[in-house]
């Protein structure tokens, strides 16, 4: 374990993790404050205009100072629904994480502190889900939404079912980290110790084991917060997570790609960037704190 | 005798879960859409309904109407596409050849590169290349699929027009029906953007895996003790220390497979590549039913097979590996 103060003496020693965070939080208020910033409110029909559709972005020519990124189809300022696209991803992005987080936790604190049969069955189909990948197990149940129910339906919730779909199928993860962590504490001294007081197997678990298990959590929150957020946007870009008219990074780019081929990219070039740049933050930042929270890694790189 | 007893666990394992995804099929094609309002239209009285519900067995108990779609299953027939009027299985298999050949050229292209570059940077560890290659890797896991063929498409197909950027162009019929892209210079043309895009994000995640399982297999003792018996370091590196490294990858390959299926149906979509992945979102975008059920049948089927035979592959290849369940 290492200490907050040894934490940040680390962090202000490496650029590339300092640039990392600015980068993810300059996005992350963005995101935040994308009502009071934003020059235009996309989802209001009454701002929109479609005779101030696919114009380029302000310094190019036939563009217009008010829309600085430029107009998509329906006229509305790219600028804007990236600011307000972003949040959309981030919310469902860590939506997912905390889901999975809280079932992971659950599932692999039971799987490690029980063992036997229970922890077989677990993490069999741990392996199994894991190997469908997360992405087509989204993919096949947001398919069968779809077609379950008709576009209205599946538009309001939208959002509630990709952080559900995506936080269910990213539980193997989080399991066997706090699995494996919870088998290394489980025989020491002061699990034995609480146990011999007579505390019950729920206390044992969460109030003494898990604590010590929080660590490696940490370090994976950051980078399956990025691979939440890259599958949301491979979702709805498929045309199966976010609708249109409440567009996440992925449903931007998902409109604006037919439009790629008739030369008006920064449609789909911007919010593309945007988001390479929050997945990458959130890459880099995961694999600095898992270097500097794992000293045997670290050892092992040099 | 421990093999054989392995073979038939694993066996049992994957009927197992060939049985689980047939139920789920099943019991979504038993509550997403109506059959009949396919086959009659909505002119047919609901006496004359109710006869034909009789006749077709939709009012047989749940398990009689199961047991009926695996028997029908396992002899081919997994039920008749509402949009192509044809067997649903037809359908995908003739979608089949496109998607296959997609993932062969990228397989091809990411182990062409990923295991050179992986000993490359185990060996070099310091060198400005390995620096570059790692540092290009987490940009490549952090570009999602999608984004690599849209660039490459705009990049390579609208801007400078080199490379095709959709379809899989003139394609040659084998005699068993096997349409490839392989034998055509127009075909192989239009492969090269689709199969790039698709190995980019196994690229880099295998080069990390391969290095990292290279560099701990030049720190064990055998490879130590291959050098000290005064073997040249070309045959200690790649025979030796190599050979180690190919457990994990061929393991990591195979949980890989769900991954790379997934990948299919981004790809498609971009290059409007006409495989099983494009066909299943147009079949969602349809709701043809039968054809989505028969596509996720057909994909666990693929699933189920590839993963079994990395099993087999790892218990080959790996002469310590314990035998789960054997005795020891």
């Amino acid at each position: 374990m290492i200490t907050w103060r040894a934490l940040l003496k680390r962090f202000l020693s490496d650029p590339v993790a300092i640039c990392a965070a600015v980068v993810l939080l300059a996005l992350i208020l963005m995101a935040v404050l994308a009502p009071v910033l934003a020059p235009q409110n996309p989802y209001d029909l009454m701002q929109l205009d479609i005779m101030d559709s696919e114009m380029p972005p302000s310094w190019q020519p036939g563009g217009d100072p008010r829309f600085l990124l430029g107009t998509d189809t329906q006229g509305r300022g790219v600028l804007s629904t990236i600011m307000y696209g972003t949040g959309i991803s981030l919310l469902i992005g860590v939506g997912a994480v905390l889901l999975s987080g809280v079932l992971g936790i659950t599932l692999g604190l039971i799987a490690g502190y029980k063992g036997g049969g229970i922890d077989a069955f677990l993490m069999r189909l741990a392996d199994i889900q894991m190997s469908l990948s997360t992405l087509m197990i989204a993919i096949i149940a947001l398919a069968l939404f779809q077609a379950a129910f008709d576009a209205n339906v599946y538009a309001d919730y939208a959002i509630i079912m990709l952080i559900v779909i995506i936080g269910v199928a990213e539980w193997p993860k989080f399991a066997r980290t706090v699995r494996s962590s919870v088998l290394g504490e489980k025989n020491k001294e002061y699990v034995d110790a609480a146990r011999v007081i007579g505390l019950p197997a729920r206390k044992v678990m969460w109030g003494h084991i898990l604590p010590n298990t929080l660590t490696p959590v940490m370090v994976i929150s950051t980078i399956q917060v990025a691979e939440a957020i890259m599958t949301e946007a491979a979702l709805s870009f498929l045309g199966l997570g976010m609708p249109v008219d409440r567009p996440s990074l992925g449903s931007l780019i998902r409109s604006g790609f037919e439009f790629v081929f008739s030369g008006s990219t920064w449609i789909t070039f911007y919010p593309a960037l945007v988001l390479i740049a929050l997945i990458l933050a959130l890459n880099l930042l995961g694999d600095w704190l898992r270097d500097v929270m794992n000293p045997k890694l670290r050892r092992g790189d040099d | 005798m421990h093999i054989i007893a392995f073979l038939i666990r694993r066996a049992i394992q994957a009927v197992i879960v060939m049985f689980v995804i047939s139920l789920i099929g099943f019991s979504i094609q038993d509550n997403l859409g109506d059959p009949l309002r396919e086959l009659v239209g909505q002119s047919v009285s609901e006496a004359e309904r109710q006869v034909l519900r009789d006749q077709l067995g939709l009012n047989d108990p749940f398990w009689v109407q199961y047991a009926r779609f695996l028997g029908n299953a396992v002899q081919g027939d997994l039920g008749t596409s509402y949009f192509f009027k044809r067997p649903a299985l037809d359908v995908i298999m003739a979608k089949f050849p496109a998607t296959f050949e997609l993932v062969l050229g990228s397989v091809f292209i990411f182990l062409s590169l990923s295991i050179p570059a992986g000993i490359y940077c185990a060996i070099n560890r310091k060198s400005w290349l390995t620096q570059f290659i790692m540092s290009a890797s987490i940009l490549g896991i952090s570009v999602p699929v999608f984004l690599t063929a849209i660039l490459l498409v705009w990049l390579f197909g609208v801007e400078l027009q080199w490379l095709p950027a959709f379809g899989r162009g003139e394609t040659y019929t084998m005699p068993w029906g096997w349409e490839t892209g392989f034998l055509t210079w127009d075909g192989l043309l239009h492969l090269i953007l689709p199969c790039i895009s698709l190995s980019s994000i196994m690229l880099p995640l295998f080069i990390r895996l391969i290095r990292a399982e290279m560099m701990e297999a030049m720190g064990t003792d055998y490879v130590r003790f291959a050098r000290a018996k005064g073997l040249s370091t070309p045959r200690v590196r790649y025979v030796h220390a190599f050979r180690n490294t190919l457990l994990p990858v061929v393991t990591v390959g195979g949980l890989m497979i769900g991954t790379l299926i997934a990948y299919t149906i981004l790809t498609e979509t971009v290059f409007q590549w006409p495989g099983m992945g494009f066909l299943f979102l147009e079949a969602v975008n349809r709701v043809d039913t039968p054809l989505i059920i028969a596509y996720i049948i057909f994909v666990g089927f693929i699933f189920v097979v590839v993963n079994t035979i990395v099993d087999f592959v790892y218990t080959l290849i790996n002469p310590m590996v314990k035998l789960p369940g054997a005795k020891s």
